[in-house]
């Protein structure tokens, strides 16, 4: 009789050991928020790539799209926080405040919110990628690429993000070319391809022989490419949807990152960040170059990105002037992260003012 | 055999038995493109549409998104019972939020129970005004007020961008597209703790209440009605047919306006540049499921708000993907329409005899 209870308190202490060891280092689930359709070929398509990733690093995933950033976001969260998902990627500016909500009334399940800036509470992370480095890649393209000197730029929001990269762009363009003159249509959307066509033609009708663009839908290449224009892909490899007018792209990469915090959740050792990651940590990935683009650009274009990975570059290195001619970033200096997270005014060589 | 017979006056019963005849088609259509979708249809139907609502947090969820819905449809039902087209309640809805997150900022960190019943009576009162753009174009300039209040739509939700972009940004929000949290005194109460349904579902019935006795026992009503069967015959009958067109607009902007109020009051706190989901789109469905009747209404809205709950759930436990909830909307729309032919004819067995 002792032994059979011997037996099976040793027995259920064993199955007891395996089911705990196996919950911390198996069971761990991940979840992600989307704002658009995971086939949109930008920025949501880019996010369920690096959920991807996780997948394939052995964890499970779940994903809900079309996630609106109205009331229905708080009510999508804590579901996912109540059905056993430990990390949540919140991946839309908008999902800020019911992130934050959601998150003090699941103080074990950690949150990472793409793109935003309140950490509220302990379980809260914040992540964003330097995409201005990219920009600074892409703007030396444009610099050197144009003809007409004058280059189109479709851009989003009036936010530090787009301004940022505007400048950065700009900044960059001129430093090759200091005839240039960057030319913004507002689209006030992040995706709509009606728009942002219209957005495009409006520019290359005013000459840009060159189009950048801050929004997230192919259509603005594929307007480039019936116009005979040349443009760069946003967040995805954009070569397919126009082989012409496609130089390069600046593509979004979160795999590493969404794979590195899941392991850390895996592992007990997460911890709150604000991570804002570029080209050196993989975040901010450059396409192939065209082969268009003559070869000792290419590798200009290659030595840039290297030396911006490294930290040898800088995209905002002084002397840096604004639009009225005022000293920005003097001589020598970097702009440094504060005052690049708040950017709300151009540099020199951006036509037009902010809208307000 | 059967025969095709046209009814000499369409059946009430069948008027009343349509809508739930629409819904049993959807799940079946739902179900059997589950199964071409690869899934098990009746898991993904439960997953659909029970498991959302089985928990007293998921019922709660359920009428929070029926209440804007519901709301929108009683205002709407005013229109479309006169046959007035007003396809703008989005519109409506958007303008009232802007007015009345506009008052609810300008009490910002203040605090007073004089703030909630201003903040609600700017909402409906911006409702009223957007609606009365195309009532009075419809009235004294005879356009088409489908086309006007549809258009309008879009304009508002550009002002609405123009405002949270611009002027009425957060100071300390980083430029983003938003603009600060509403004091309490500004917010709707919540009636549970841990609950997000809000005091907004009593507005909603208060309207149900309302527009039942002003259907069935007023001349108003009346002459809603006549004017819905036969505008030439309200003529006749010595209607004052403008004065009619407005009201009915303005009732209907007022409930999409208070319905703007909710969200932005209740579970939202602040503006942004996504008060409402399409509620205004979605709530034509719900008046037309409803049968523009009051307590139709009310089981169209539960109905209807399941699609968008049941979406979720399907996805986050199944990888349905989340615009098949959408999806279910269309057929139930499709359905209603289509078994309206039910309406008018009926099917006639002829005995094969002989």
């Amino acid at each position: 009789m002792h032994k059979f209870f011997i037996r099976s308190f040793v027995s259920s202490l064993v199955l007891l050991f395996t089911f705990t060891v196996a919950a911390i280092a198996k069971d761990v689930k991940a979840a992600f928020v989307y704002i658009g359709p995971t086939g949109d070929h930008g920025w949501t398509y880019q996010h369920d790539v690096g959920r991807k990733a996780v997948e394939a690093a052995g964890f499970k995933t779940t994903y809900v799209e079309g996630v609106p950033e109205s009331a229905d976001a708080e009510r999508v969260l804590r579901q996912l926080a109540n059905s056993g998902h430990d990390v949540i990627f919140t991946t839309s500016f908008g999902y800020m405040n019911p992130t934050n909500k959601v998150a003090k009334e699941f103080p074990n399940v950690k949150f990472e919110h793409a793109t935003g800036y309140k950490r509220e509470h302990p379980n809260v992370s914040t992540y964003a990628a330097r995409f201005y480095e990219g920009r600074t890649i892409l703007g030396t393209i444009a610099g050197t690429m144009t003809k007409s000197n004058v280059i189109g730029y479709v851009a989003s929001f009036p936010i530090p993000e787009v301004i940022r990269g505007i400048n950065s762009f700009t900044l960059a363009a001129q430093k090759v070319n200091p005839n240039i003159k960057t030319k913004i249509v507002w689209a006030f959307t992040w995706y709509d391809p009606g728009k942002e066509a219209e957005a495009a033609k409006a520019l290359i009708d005013q000459g840009a022989d060159v189009i950048a663009q801050h929004t997230d839908s192919t259509a603005i290449v594929q307007m480039a490419e019936k116009a005979g224009v040349y443009a760069f892909g946003q967040a995805s490899d954009m070569d397919k949807f126009a082989p012409k007018a496609v130089l390069t792209s600046v593509e979004n990469n979160w795999g590493p990152y969404y794979v590195d915090r899941v392991k850390a959740v895996a592992n007990g050792t997460w911890n709150q960040k604000d991570t804002w990651h570029g080209i050196g940590d993989g975040m901010v990935v450059i396409s192939d170059l065209d082969s268009q683009m003559p070869a000792d650009l290419r590798s200009k274009v290659k030595k840039l990105q290297a030396d911006l990975a490294s930290g040898k570059v800088h995209s905002f290195t002084g002397p840096i002037y604004d639009q009225k001619g005022n000293l920005m970033v003097a001589e020598g200096k970097t702009a440094d992260d504060g005052m690049l997270a708040g950017m709300m005014t151009y540099v020199k060589g951006v036509e037009g003012d902010i809208p307000k | 055999m059967i025969k095709i017979v046209k009814r000499d006056q369409p059946s009430r019963a069948i008027f009343f038995l349509t809508p739930i005849l629409a819904i049993f088609l959807t799940l079946v259509a739902g179900g059997l493109i589950f199964y071409i979708l690869g899934f098990k249809p009746f898991e993904a139907l439960k997953f659909f549409f029970i498991v959302p609502i089985a928990d007293k947090y998921g019922f709660s969820e359920l009428l929070l998104k029926a209440t804007p819905l519901c709301l929108i449809a009683i205002g709407l039902s005013f229109c479309f019972k006169s046959n007035n087209w007003n396809i703008g309640a989005e519109g409506q809805l958007t303008f009232g939020a802007i007015v009345s997150g506009g008052v609810a900022l300008l009490f910002y960190e203040q605090e007073g129970f004089y703030i909630l019943p201003i903040v609600i009576l700017a909402g409906a009162i911006g409702g009223m005004l957007y609606a009365s753009i195309p009532a009075i174009l419809k009235t004294y300039f005879n356009t088409n007020e489908i086309l006007v209040s549809l258009m309008l739509v879009y304009v508002s939700k550009l002002i609405l961008d123009y405002l949270v972009v611009g002027p009425w940004s957060n100071p300390e929000g980083f430029n983003f597209p938003e603009t600060r949290q509403f004091s309490d005194s500004a917010r709707l109460p919540l009636l549970f703790e841990g609950l997000r349904i809000h005091a907004g579902i009593f507005l909603a019935l208060a309207a149900v209440v309302i527009s039942w006795f002003v259907f069935y026992k007023t001349y108003l009503g009346f002459q809603m009605k006549v004017s819905g069967f036969s505008l030439k015959t309200a003529k006749y009958a010595g209607y004052k047919g403008k004065k009619m067109i407005i009201l009915v607009f303005l009732i209907s902007g007022a409930c999409a306006g208070l319905a703007g109020v909710g969200e932005i009051t209740g579970p939202i706190g602040q503006l942004h540049r996504e008060v409402s989901p399409d509620y205004g789109f979605t709530a034509i469905i719900v008046a037309f499921l409803g049968r523009l009747h009051p307590v139709g209404i009310i089981f169209a809205s539960l109905v209807v708000a399941i699609t968008y709950l049941g979406a979720e759930t399907a996805q986050i436990f199944m990888q349905i993907p989340k615009y098949t909830g959408q999806v279910f909307q269309g057929m139930i729309l499709f359905f209603l329409l289509a078994s309206d032919y039910l309406l008018f004819f009926k099917f006639k067995f002829i005995g094969s005899k002989k």
